[in-house]
C-alpha cells in the first residue's frame, strides 16, 4: 500500500481544509477559478504531503523538487496551499486579486513564495519543465519536477512539442499529471476540441501513460511510485476528475469555471464540503 | 462615410464593448454571408460567442490553440471568407503572434481581429493576461491597420468600419467593465482620421482607448480651475496615424501628453513622438502610460489612478507640461 491509514486520514483533513480555504479566497476576492482548483485538490495534497522534498522556510532549497502549475488559473488552490504549508500567512490571501497584492490570479514566481513558475497563460508549463528536468540532470542533481497540466490546456500545440521534446530526450526526472476533468471554459472538452483518443496521443509521444482516479489517494499515489522508479522514459498520469469536486453545486457543471459566492453560496459549498470530508476537524468551520 | 450609420443594435448603457461588438457582429454577419467566427475556447468571454449562436455554421472554436487559430483564419481568408477572430489581447499579440504576422500580415490577408481583455483591464489576473505591448507590436507589422475605440459605441463603429477596410485589422477592446464615452454613433468615425473631441490652443491631449473619457474630463478640469485651452484628440486609429492631426497639434499648441493603456515603450506615444521628432519642431512633450514595468495586481480603476491614465494623473502631467521650457520662437520658419 504506497498510502497508510494514518496518511489517508490526514490527507482527507488537509484537503477538506484547502476546500473550504478555496471557498472563503472566492468569497474574500469575488471570484475566482473554483471548478478547475477543487478538481486538483487531491493531486496538490498528495504531492505536498508526501511527496515533495521541500522546506517553506527555505523556499529557494536548490535541492527541493519542483512543481510547475501549468494551469495557472487554478493559482487560488496553490496559494491557499501554500499559505497552510507555511510559505506566507493565510491572512495575506484576504487580498487575493486585489489592489497592490501580490497575488494575482495566476501566481507571480517573483512574488510568491513557493511558487516556481509564474504560469497562467496555458500551455507554458510543461515546456519549462522539461527545462527544469534537463538542467537537474545535466548537473546531475537528483530533485525531480511534477507538472500539473489542465486537460482543455492539452489543445495547445506547446504541449506536444515539449512531450515529444521530453520523450527525446529521454527525461525521467519529470513527472506529469493532466487533470482530466473534461471541461473547459466553452464546454465539455469532447465538444469544444475533442482530446480522445487522449491516452493513446501521449504513447504516440513516447510517454508512459498511468491512468487513474484523480480524487484516490491509493491510486494517484500508486502511478507516482511507478513514476518515480520508471527509468525508460517520462510517465505521464492521467487523472480523471470531477471540476468543482466536492460542492454539489459546481460539479461537472462547465458554469463553475470562473465564478463567485454570496454569504449564502459559501455556506452551502462549505455544508457539501464537510458532507465529503466529513467534517474531519468537528462541527466548526 | 460617417453618414447614415443607422445600424444601431444595442444599448450601449448597459452593453460591454464585447457585447456591442457580438451584436454588431451578428447583425454584420446577416448582411454578408462571408464573414465568419473564430475562438479558442473564449468564445464566451470575448462575445463572438453571440455570432456562434446564431451562425453556427460559420463559427469555429478551435479549443485553446491561438497559434493554430490565426493559422485557420489564415486559411479561411484565402478560401475568400472574412474571419472575425476573437480572443483576449494577450494570447493574439504574443501566443499567436507570428501567425498573425506571417500568415496574416504578409500575405495582407483580408481577417480582423477583435482583442478583448486589452491593457490593464483584466487587472485582477496579473501579467499574464494583461496585454500592455499589443499596440507596439501590431503597429510594428507592415499592411496591419490598429484601432483603440474609446467604448462600446466606438467599437460598433470600428467594427462595422473594418468591414470595408482592405487587408489585416486589429481592434483591441477591454474586458467589459470600461464606462462610456460617446452617446451616439454619428460623430464622423473614420478609420485613420483622429476626432478632435475638444479643440485648446495650450496643450493637446492625444488618447485612445479607456483612456480617452478621462482625457477629456481632464480637459475639462484645467479649463475650469486652471483656466486653460485643452484640445483633446482621440486618437483611435494608432496605425495609420493621423499624423495632419499630431502636426497641428505641434503648431497650434505646441505642448502634447499623449495617454494610453499600453507601455509607453511603442504604443500610441511613440507613434506621436515619431512624427513630432520628424517634423523638426519644438514640442514639449509627455508619454504618459504603464512605465516599461509588469503592471500590478488591482482593479482597472485602481490601476488607471495607479498608473496616473485618470483625470487626476493627466491634470498632474498637464500642469508639469505647462512649466516645461521649450524654445520660446514664434518663427516656425526657422525650425524646420
Ligand atoms: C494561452 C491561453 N489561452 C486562453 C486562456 C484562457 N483560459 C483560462 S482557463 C481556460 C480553460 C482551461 O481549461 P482546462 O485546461 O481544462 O482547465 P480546468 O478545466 O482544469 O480549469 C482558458 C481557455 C489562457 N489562460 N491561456
Amino acid at each position: 500500500m504506497p498510502v497508510t491509514d494514518q496518511e489517508l486520514e490526514k490527507f482527507n483533513e488537509k484537503a477538506w481544509q484547502l476546500r473550504k480555504d478555496i471557498v472563503d479566497i472566492t468569497f474574500w476576492s469575488g471570484g475566482s477559478h473554483i471548478g478547475g482548483a477543487m478538481s486538483m485538490v487531491e493531486i496538490l495534497i498528495l504531492l505536498y504531503y508526501k511527496y515533495l522534498n521541500i522546506d517553506p522556510n527555505n523556499p529557494d532549497m536548490e535541492e527541493r523538487d519542483r512543481m510547475l502549475l501549468s494551469k495557472g488559473h487554478g493559482g487560488v488552490g496553490l496559494a491557499a496551499l501554500l499559505a497552510r504549508k507555511g510559505y506566507f500567512d493565510f491572512e495575506l490571501l484576504k487580498d487575493f486579486n486585489k489592489f497592490k497584492s501580490p497575488f494575482g490570479m495566476h501566481l507571480d514566481s517573483l512574488k510568491v513564495k513557493g511558487v516556481d513558475a509564474s504560469t497562467g497563460s496555458l500551455g507554458h508549463g510543461l515546456p519549462m519543465s522539461v527545462g527544469l528536468a534537463l538542467g537537474a540532470r545535466v548537473q546531475n542533481k537528483n530533485w525531480l519536477t511534477y507538472c500539473i497540466l489542465g486537460d482543455g490546456e492539452c489543445n495547445e500545440g506547446t504541449i506536444w512539442e515539449a512531450a515529444m521534446a521530453a520523450s527525446h530526450f529521454k527525461i525521467t526526472n519529470l513527472i506529469t499529471f493532466v487533470d482530466r476533468n473534461r471541461l473547459m471554459i466553452d464546454g465539455p472538452t469532447e465538444e469544444v476540441m475533442g482530446l480522445e483518443p487522449f491516452a493513446d496521443k501521449w504513447k504516440a509521444f513516447g510517454f508512459i501513460v498511468k491512468e487513474v482516479d484523480g480524487h484516490s489517494y491509493t491510486e494517484l499515489a500508486e502511478a507516482v511510485e511507478y513514476a518515480r522508479k520508471e527509468e525508460k522514459g517520462p510517465v505521464v498520469i492521467i487523472a480523471n476528475t470531477i471540476k468543482g469536486k466536492g460542492v454539489d453545486f459546481m460539479e461537472d457543471d462547465v458554469r463553475w469555471h470562473y465564478g463567485g459566492l454570496d454569504t449564502d453560496l459559501v455556506e452551502k459549498a462549505k455544508a457539501s464540503i464537510d458532507q465529503m470530508h466529513g467534517n474531519p476537524a468537528g462541527s466548526k468551520g | 462615410m460617417t453618414e447614415g450609420l443607422t445600424y444601431t443594435v444595442y444599448d450601449a448603457d448597459t452593453m460591454t464593448q464585447a457585447e456591442i461588438y457580438g451584436e454588431m457582429l451578428c447583425k454584420m454577419g446577416e448582411e454578408n454571408p462571408k464573414i465568419v467566427g473564430l475562438s479558442a475556447d473564449l468564445a464566451k468571454s470575448t462575445k463572438i460567442g453571440k455570432f456562434q449562436e446564431k451562425f453556427p455554421d460559420r463559427f469555429f472554436n478551435v479549443g485553446i490553440a491561438e497559434q493554430n487559430m490565426f493559422g485557420v483564419a489564415a486559411g479561411l481568408a484565402k478560401a475568400g471568407m472574412i474571419p472575425y477572430v476573437s480572443t483576449m489581447a494577450a494570447f493574439t499579440a504574443m501566443r499567436g503572434v507570428e501567425q498573425v504576422r506571417t500568415d496574416i500580415c504578409y500575405q495582407n490577408l483580408n481577417c480582423k481581429i477583435i482583442a478583448t481583455h486589452a491593457g490593464t483591464s483584466f487587472g485582477s489576473a496579473g501579467s499574464t493576461h494583461h496585454c500592455t505591448e499589443d499596440l507596439a507590436i501590431m503597429r510594428s507589422f507592415a499592411n496591419m491597420t490598429v484601432i483603440a475605440p474609446a467604448d462600446g459605441i466606438e467599437t460598433a463603429n470600428a467594427v462595422r468600419a473594418s468591414l470595408d477596410y482592405p487587408g489585416p485589422v486589429y481592434i483591441r477592446i477591454g474586458r467589459g467593465f470600461e464606462p462610456k464615452y460617446y452617446e451616439d454613433e454619428n460623430y464622423g468615425f473614420q478609420i485613420g482620421k483622429a476626432v478632435e473631441i475638444k479643440s485648446g490652443t495650450d496643450i493637446t491631449l492625444i488618447s485612445c482607448g479607456v483612456t480617452v473619457l478621462q482625457a477629456a474630463e481632464a480637459a475639462k478640469f484645467l479649463e475650469e480651475n486652471d483656466g486653460l485651452s485643452v484640445r483633446v484628440l482621440n486618437m483611435h486609429t494608432i496605425k495609420p496615424l493621423d499624423e495632419a492631426a499630431v502636426l497641428s497639434a505641434v503648431e497650434d499648441t505646441r505642448r502634447i501628453i499623449t495617454i494610453e493603456d499600453h507601455n509607453i515603450l511603442g504604443g500610441l506615444g511613440s507613434a506621436v513622438a515619431d512624427v513630432i521628432a520628424a517634423s523638426g519642431k519644438g514640442c514639449a512633450f509627455i508619454k504618459v502610460g504603464i512605465p516599461d514595468c509588469f503592471s500590478i495586481v488591482g482593479y482597472p480603476e485602481d490601476l488607471c489612478n495607479y498608473y496616473q491614465l485618470d483625470a487626476d494623473g493627466i491634470i498632474g502631467k498637464v500642469r508639469e507640461v505647462m512649466k516645461m521650457d521649450f524654445e520660446e520662437d514664434e518663427d516656425w520658419e526657422d525650425e524646420v
